[in-house]
């Protein structure tokens, strides 16, 4: 396979330098390495910018609604386990009208990958705070600030009992690719938060801002301890890990239905 | 000697009076009886008050009379509570030990239920065939019924159970048999034709019937979350799941309920899903998302009283006006309201196979009293019912390379192939999209999708109307209207007053409206009363919305009870 056997003719919508084209081309790269056509791979998504993603590649889609990616995606792996299902959604979609799901599809454990394009704000609503976005933000909603705490999505999904749990960043796509790849074929339900700057509504967490402090965790870290990847995970300030946090073997909910 | 006894077994909750009413039911359609069973019950799991009561007969019976002729009591309180709805010359079965009681009024029939479970079987929780045995005997049942039905219900218990259960009821029986009131309630022997059919007949429920019905239809995908009085219908399907291959998921809530469904649906599985009222507002968005997604759905929105948490455990009609226009937008969809458990059972099939056909949400509106009530009908006949999925076969599709998933066509109906079949992908989106399944905002393109999914489906949709069921309406003085449950009340009191030309008019399916079989049927009535379990009569308005036929009146109760037939009849008598 070759990039250009996934490529879409619909015109893209998103704004130039969007983070999500990192996140489209490294979503691509894993494609071509896992080699299976595009008939049996269907991206799943919600509503928001990075829902707008599986019309850009040429695979089966599942556009729904807001925060239901999830569930489609259960419903839709569940009843053809042919298809390999990718679910392309946003930190507002994912971690905020579609939280419950999150929850209790990670209990689940179906054999689903879900990249959350985590740009830390609402963008197709032009800009107010999504459950990530940084405590003191100005937003036009959040006129003085955002009063909430920062969602900790990584942690969340730790405490729920996730198996493969991962950070990338939008800019890093070979990495990111690596990422999304390993998501893939790890077995059961694997979590994929994405840094992506929002050029237009994200004024602090920039290209820039995200550069300055990420680093690779490297082959010296331990992906089996989960109160190592605890503490990983909690990690945001001055510097973020970006890669594979948490990787361990649990049966998937195909597993555990029967046959 | 009566032709039918109606009998209520009452206590708290906890106390087995189902189980006592299901054995009671297994041991009336071992003898040949027809009956009617119906249910009342509070929302707790312990305590309170409970009945069961179940109408028995040698003709056909399809609805709950006033007055129960028996009422067997398991507690003291349901003495208090139950008293005033006893029948004149009715008796009142009591433990006076057992609930510590002074004196028996004069329609009270004290049996020491506690003391003879001790002495037969060394255990209280025999009461329950006891009572059973003492009906059979009031009756006047030969006693290998009362074996049988027994052997039915306790099928899955050890031999010694059922053996202590068999004692028990046989001591409850001689009572019963030298019991003081005989007389009164004989029921006429069962002729030999009628016996002979027994092991054709089965007892059916509706959430029973709706479930195989599922399972029948070949749905392999069932989603909900628990909610009464929709909750037997996923019991039942997944005490069948391993068996038949099915995925029965319960939802996080009833969004990720109807989703998953819905996804499911697209990736090759008929699925289905179902809830209440309350559950139901929450899954209107996917209603709308199956409609525009053009996904394949089955609903079942069984009503209880609302609104808000309502009378959880209790019945209504009064989800009629929100189920056949919830969603945002404009689509078409179907909604059946099946009036027997045997209706629900061959609708639901139909519904799979319509939902399928035209890749539409399909809603079944069913109630409290419909799930939970017990009829005998016979055995459902397995080969009738045929599938059909409308969808490109695994074959067909393995030469499809170029697809368009909502391609325009004079039917509505894009032909439907299902992803990773075919050598082509599909998109597939909730925002408006063009005929390859990618967003647009062409106005044009907009306004063909709309008459794809409205105009045109529903065009279709009109050659497949489950046309309203009739009786003896040429020429009568009255015609009584309804929908869904309220078909064996319709029936009995229309065949109660036959004579004085009373018939009546049930719609099995509200939406698509089959309005011009409604003109025909109503447009010449000297008088319409509609009857129906909501504040409104919302039947009867969306009868003059859509035909412009009037109702002379409406009799509608809205108190969480089901009709009962006699009270119907007396209030239509004055206008006869």
């Amino acid at each position: 396979m070759e990039m250009n056997d996934f490529k879409s003719s619909d015109p893209i919508a998103w704004c130039s330098r969007c983070g999500n084209f990192g996140i489209l081309t490294s979503l691509k790269g894993a494609l071509v390495k896992l080699g299976k056509q595009p008939k049996d791979i269907l991206l799943v998504s919600g509503i928001g910018q990075a829902a707008k993603m599986p019309h850009y590649v040429k695979a089966n889609c599942f556009n729904g609604l807001h925060g239901r990616a999830l569930p489609a995606a259960f419903g839709a792996k569940t009843a053809n386990k042919d298809l390999t299902v990718v679910v392309t959604t946003g930190d507002g979609d994912c971690y905020g009208e579609g939280g419950n799901h999150l929850i209790h599809n990670i209990r689940r454990n179906p054999d689903i990958t879900v990249i959350v394009c985590d740009n830390q704000i609402y963008a197709l609503t032009k800009g107010q705070a999504s459950p990530t976005t940084d405590e003191g933000i100005v937003t036009k909603v959040q006129t003085e600030g955002v009063i909430l705490e920062h969602l900790s999505p990584l942690s969340l999904a730790l405490a729920v009992g996730a198996g493969f749990v991962a950070r990338g960043f939008s800019q890093e796509t070979d990495h990111l690719a690596d990422l999304i790849l390993s998501g893939i074929n790890y077995k059961g339900f694997a979590l994929i938060d994405v840094l992506q700057p929002c050029v237009t509504f994200n004024k602090k967490n920039t290209y820039e801002w995200y550069s300055q402090r990420v680093y690779k965790l490297d082959a010296s870290y331990k992906s089996t301890d989960l109160s190592i990847a605890f503490q990983k995970s909690l990690e945001w300030g001055d510097r973020i890990p970006i890669g594979i946090l948490y990787n361990v073997s649990k049966p998937t909910y195909e597993q555990k239905a029967g046959p | 000697m009566a032709n039918e006894i109606s009998i209520r077994i009452t206590g708290e909750a906890g106390q087995g009076t189902q189980t006592i009413g299901d054995a009671l039911s297994q041991v009336f359609k071992s003898a040949g009886y027809h009956l009617f069973a119906y249910q009342d019950f509070m929302s707790r799991i312990r305590g309170g008050n409970n009945f069961f009561e179940i109408r028995v007969s040698i003709k056909p019976v399809h609805s709950p009379r006033h007055k129960p002729d028996i009422i067997i009591c398991l507690d003291k309180s349901s003495v208090d509570i139950q008293k005033k709805d006893l029948a004149i010359d009715g008796i009142l079965v009591v433990d006076k030990t057992k609930f510590g009681m002074a004196g028996l009024e004069e329609s009270m029939y004290d049996v020491a239920f506690n003391e003879i479970a001790l002495r037969v079987a060394n255990d209280t929780l025999y009461s329950n065939s006891i009572a059973c045995g003492l009906i059979a005997g009031i009756v006047g049942l030969d006693f290998t019924f009362v074996t049988q039905g027994i052997q039915e219900v306790f099928s899955h218990k050890s031999k010694e159970i059922i053996q202590n259960n068999v004692n028990s009821a046989r001591a409850g029986f001689e009572l019963g048999l030298a019991n003081p009131h005989k007389e009164m309630f004989l029921l006429p022997t069962v002729g030999k034709d009628r016996l002979a059919a027994v092991p054709g007949v089965i007892l059916l429920d509706g959430s029973t019937a709706i479930a195989l019905g599922a399972i029948k239809a070949g749905c392999k995908f069932y989603t909900a979350y628990p909610m009464s009085p929709s909750t037997n219908i996923m019991n039942i399907v997944a005490g069948r799941a391993a068996v038949e291959h099915i995925v029965v998921e319960q939802a996080e809530d009833e969004i990720a309920a109807v989703n998953m469904a819905i996804g499911a649906s697209f990736a090759g599985s008929r699925a289905m899903t179902s809830t209440s009222g309350g559950g139901f507002c929450l899954m209107v968005e996917g209603l709308s998302l199956a409609a525009m997604t053009e996904t394949p759905l089955v609903m079942v929105d069984a009503q209880r009283p609302g609104p808000a948490t309502g009378f959880p455990t209790r019945t209504e009609q009064a989800d009629l006006d929100f189920v056949i226009s919830a969603g945002h937008g404009e689509f078409a969809r179907v909604v059946y309201s099946p009036g027997s458990a045997q209706q629900a059972y061959f609708i639901t099939i139909k519904a799979f196979n319509i939902a399928e056909k035209y890749q539409i949400p399909v809603l079944i509106l069913t109630d409290q009293h419909l799930q939970d009530s017990i009829t005998d009908i016979p055995a459902l006949d397995q080969g009738t019912a045929a599938i059909e999925r409308f969808i490109i076969s695994k074959e067909e599709s393995a030469n499809i390379t170029s697809y368009k998933r909502y391609a325009l066509t004079d039917s509505g109906i894009s032909p439907r192939a299902i992803p990773s079949w075919i050598q082509d992908v599909m998109y597939v989106d909730s925002d408006e999209h063009d005929e390859s399944g990618h967003i647009t905002e062409d106005a044009a393109m907009r306004k063909q999708m709309v008459q794809k999914r409205l105009h045109k489906k529903l065009h279709g949709l009109l050659n497949e109307l489950e046309q309203p069921t009739s009786f003896n309406i040429d020429d009568a003085q009255v015609i009584l209207l309804g929908f869904g449950s309220t078909l064996g009340i319709l029936q009995e009191a229309a065949q109660a007053l036959e004579k004085r030309k009373v018939g009546f008019v049930h719609l099995s399916q509200v939406w698509p409206f089959p309005s011009d079989e409604m003109l025909k049927l109503l447009s010449n009535a000297r008088m319409i009363i509609s009857i129906e379990n909501n504040a409104q009569g919302q039947l009867a308005r969306l009868l003059r919305r859509e035909t412009g036929i009037k109702v002379s009146k409406s009799i509608l109760k809205y108190d969480g009870r089901p009709f009962d037939v006699d009270s119907v009849i007396e209030i239509i008598k004055p206008e006869l």
